[in-house]
């Protein structure tokens, strides 16, 4: 097993505010960069907080920026840096730091309420649903979601823009609307809720202005932009004009 | 009076996994106001990692299923040690379960004409798992999640708060279930009266009182060294349950999982889903064999494939042929690999190889196991629709834990503790079948959270009153760790508690794993009580805002507490049965079908003052468990019973 040593350059501090550490750290063959944070954790930082749970990509807790890259640290392989480059690591920036590689993600729990829940069709009981495959193969795409909130993370509408926070859901959870306005069931319209309205003017759909930085970060390989965000821009457009519709779907096939 | 902040509730449910999520919906709707405590992030819980799907009779991929037919399923897998009353229960409400979820938003995969499309599994006859690729489980908590969500919106539109009713308390961590004293209650262990615990992110104390808990916390696989458990599963629910006097049933019962991953070193026991080998994977030894044929136990005979062809032909015909051997329960195939890897004929890392790259074609394998196809592409640089995986048995599951009614779920022996999901004991007997463990936990997650909101509401206005004595004690328990260095230098350095806690997985793995033989029990044992004494030690630097040392140091109490229950459990019982396997005993033992292990703490004062290596902190009890009912018996033939149930059982 070929062991180095590697540079570590990892935020330490809280909401009064850190710097980055420097350490140096055994590396081995087939290792992540968790496995290394743990390493850290074991022999000299006892006390480097760090969420994680799964490890394995499933869970979406241990979101950082490594190399200002958002990304799971438990999917990143150590063999895509070579010995010489130094690591650094670093809490999401979108969010408020608790303490060292841990940031307060509330805002993402406080959106995900404020998107209306799925409304079971009246005439239906359980064990009657029937759906096709390529009818909840869409939805199904998007509760891949493993919500690491990467997605959010990036989304330069928030990342540097605390301002548009209140007004603006983000990728994931505008992608929750698109999800639920594609479910072949879903009574919201029946029980008088307009999906693809409240996501132009209450999620502030009208904000994403297609980068597609959002898909590019996204660890389960999810097309939020092109799948979910520009179909629900389309769904909107008879409600509201938005000229980045007519943009989008230019690139798109122009993509495809 | 200890100043710490105090909150009401009527139900407590101490985890937010599948059986807590459940619990707590079914507590919220039957007017129980309602708070969740959960280590981790809302949504993260380690059910997110469940693969393969949820087992439940619907018949809509083979109409022959009914709940008679996975109920003998169940009982078969646990080699009958199930308590057979959950199993009946389980196997009777599974469907509606699912169903529920549907209504809730979920998204399963389809069968041709619509309805949710089901796989087959090891141990169950038919294709019975409800499933969505090989990411089941987080379609399950996602589901809950916006469930509990829908609730809190109901709540907003009514009261103006979405936490009215139900709430989640995020990243905390119980450390004591509270009790009032006995005297008062006229209960011999006293009732419970609510929770000691500690924020995460601040490291403040709480006391959330209420008069039911309900246990919902998942294993205890972190005190072994390669497991397919999250840093979660450090036994707390369990140990809740012994400290306040609850018994725990079962212990020595530990799924060690066939298939984890061997490759690379960082990876080694992260799961490889049993869906590889239902869809059609197969298991081949170094010499290229299908070794499982020669695996096959008495007891299967008849169920299984004695060729290839026939294995093979199973697929597509099911009811014409019977199904390959790389799909006997898990606690065969497991045994079965560990004998191939000792035999000589293992993979170069030290696994056996799992093939779907020669049975299935390429886009197939994606769109049936994506996350498994991502997981080797990712971690390991394999191609699984190209090459073969390596595997091996990691540790995956506890079929042992806290003692309970079936019907209520309720905890033996403390008034208003409940307990649902892994945390519980006697379901799955000896050995769990796949799928069997994510129904288990809407089933009884749900008669957890429907008897605790009962339970309280009943009491009414005249509740157990907390004990300050009690959060005194759990304050200065829970703090213990930041003044070790302070403690007499005659006693010993303070201890880290990662070394700590390395030292107890590899005891663990090495001592008590997969096979056990007497000699490394009752060293694990001597270890164990060497960790204990130094555990008290197990000192921390920093402060109590988010420091995983700390919280690392009080969660080793639960693992040394559990791992005794398994060991003592696993040295006292001299058969071999399902996820208990004595190479100095290496038969079933008729005699052995209906005893039950109990522990229970030996001081019940609830002291860690037990450091004797020999007594410990654990004693262990034999029970004789309730003859299985007549009518339940007589869903199997005679032939098979005899197999399993001792002569005087057969003779009533």
């Amino acid at each position: 097993m070929s062991g180095y040593t590697a540079h570590f350059k990892v935020w330490r501090g809280d909401v009064k505010g850190g710097d980055l550490e420097d350490f140096k750290v055994e590396v081995n063959d087939g290792e992540v960069v968790l496995d290394i944070i743990h390493r850290l954790q074991a022999t000299q930082a006892p006390d480097l907080a760090v969420r994680w749970n799964c490890k394995a990509g499933k869970c979406g807790s241990c979101s950082a920026e490594i190399n200002g890259r958002p990304r799971l640290m438990c999917m990143t392989r150590m063999s895509v840096f070579t010995p010489e480059e130094t690591i650094t690591v670093t809490p999401l920036r979108a969010f408020p730091v608790i303490r060292d590689l841990v940031t307060n993600v509330g805002f993402n729990y406080q959106k995900a309420r404020e998107v209306p829940a799925f409304v079971p069709p009246a005439d239906l009981g359980p064990g009657e649903y029937r759906m096709m495959q390529e009818d909840v193969d869409r939805s199904q795409e998007f509760r891949k979601c493993i919500e690491c909130f990467l997605c959010q993370d990036t989304c330069h509408v928030v990342r540097d823009h605390e301002e548009n926070k209140p007004a603006f859901a983000g990728p994931r959870f505008l992608m929750r609307v698109a999800e639920l306005d594609m479910h072949p069931l879903d009574a919201a319209e029946e029980s008088g809720l307009d999906r693809k309205k409240t996501a132009q003017d209450e999620h502030g759909l009208g904000y994403c202005n297609i980068t597609k930085c959002c898909t590019e970060v996204c660890p389960e390989g999810i097309k939020i932009t092109d799948n979910a965000l520009i179909p629900l821009k389309e769904r909107a457009v008879d409600r509201k004009y938005d000229p980045l519709v007519w943009l989008g779907s230019k690139i798109r096939r122009r993509s495809s | 009076m200890s100043v710490v902040d105090r909150q009401q509730w009527d139900v407590v449910v101490v985890g937010a996994g599948g059986a807590g999520l459940r619990a707590a919906i079914e507590a919220r709707e039957r007017g129980a106001r309602t708070a969740v405590i959960c280590k981790s992030l809302f949504g993260k819980a380690h059910t997110v990692m469940a693969e393969g799907g949820i087992a439940a009779s619907m018949g809509n991929a083979n109409s022959h299923d009914n709940w008679q037919v996975h109920f003998r399923d169940t009982m078969r897998g646990g080699k009958f040690l199930n308590q057979w009353r959950m199993a009946e229960l389980h196997a009777q409400e599974a469907p509606e379960r699912v169903w529920e979820l549907e209504t809730w938003g979920a998204l399963f995969d389809r069968t041709k004409d619509g309805r949710i499309s089901q796989r087959n599994f090891g141990g169950h006859e038919y294709p019975r798992l409800a499933h969505v690729g090989d990411r089941t489980g987080l379609e399950l908590i996602r589901t809950l999640q916006q469930k509990i969500v829908a609730l809190q919106q109901e709540d907003k539109k009514e009261t103006g708060d979405y936490e009215s009713r139900l709430k989640v308390y995020q990243e905390c961590t119980v450390t004591r279930v509270l009790k009032d004293t006995a005297s008062d209650s006229g209960s011999a262990a006293g009732r419970v009266s609510g929770v000691f615990a500690y924020d995460r992110e601040t490291g403040r104390f709480f006391v959330l009182e209420a008069p039911a808990v309900v246990i919902a916390t998942g294993g205890i696989g972190k005190s072994f060294k390669v497991t397919s458990n999250s840093w979660e599963y450090t036994g707390d629910g369990h140990a809740l349950a012994l400290l306040a006097g609850a018994p725990l049933l079962n212990m020595e019962f530990v799924q060690f999982h066939p298939t984890g991953m061997v490759w690379p070193p960082s990876v080694k026991g992260i799961l490889v889903t049993e869906s590889v080998r239902g869809d059609g994977g197969v298991l081949r030894n170094s010499e290229g064999k299908r070794f499982m044929f020669d695996y096959v136990p008495d007891v299967f005979k008849e169920k299984y494939a004695e060729s290839e062809e026939e294995g093979d032909r199973w697929y597509e015909d099911p009811d014409n042929n019977r199904r390959p051997p790389e799909l006997l329960p898990r606690d065969e195939v497991a045994r079965a690999i560990n004998s191939e890897v000792k035999a000589g004929r293992g993979s170069p890392h030290g696994g056996v190889f799992l093939d779907v790259s020669t049975r299935m074609p390429a886009e197939v394998i994606r769109r049936r196991l994506p996350s498994m196809y991502h997981q080797f592409k990712e971690l390991a640089d394999v191609d699984i629709t190209a090459e073969p995986m390596e595997v091996g048995p990691t540790c995956h599951y506890v079929m042992g834990g806290v003692a309970v009614e079936s019907d209520t779920a309720a905890a033996r022996g403390v008034p208003g503790l409940f307990a649902a999901g892994e945390v519980a004991g006697g379901m799955h007997g000896s050995n769990r079948l796949g799928g069997n463990s994510l129904s288990d936990l809407l089933v009884f997650g749900r008669r957890a959270g429907w008897h605790a909101a009962e339970y309280a509401t009943a009491l009414a206005a005249a509740r157990p009153p907390v004990d300050e004595v009690q959060v005194d004690a759990a304050a200065a328990e829970a703090l213990r760790p930041f003044s070790a260095e302070g403690t007499e230098p005659a006693v010993g350095p303070p201890e880290n508690p990662y070394t700590l806690h390395q030292e107890l997985q590899q005891a663990m793995n090495d001592l008590v794993g997969i096979i056990r033989r007497e000699g490394e029990m009752e060293q694990a044992l001597e270890k164990l009580a060497d960790l204990r004494v130094r555990a008290r030690r197990a000192g921390v630097e920093g402060h109590r805002q988010f420091n995983p040392g700390w919280h690392l140091a009080l969660d080793l109490r639960n693992m040394l507490l559990v791992s005794e229950c398994v060991a003592r459990a696993a040295l006292e019982r001299t058969e071999s049965r399902g996820g208990h396997t004595r190479e100095d005993h290496p038969a079933m033992d008729r005699k052995w079908r209906n005893i039950n292990l109990l522990c229970q703490l030996a001081d019940p004062t609830g002291g860690l003052a037990a450091t004797d290596p020999v007594r410990g902190q654990i004693d262990l009890t034999r029970e004789t468990t309730d003859p299985i009912r007549a009518d339940l018996l007589a869903l199997f033939d005679k032939e098979e019973l005899v197999k399993y149930l001792a002569e005087e059982e057969l003779y009533e």
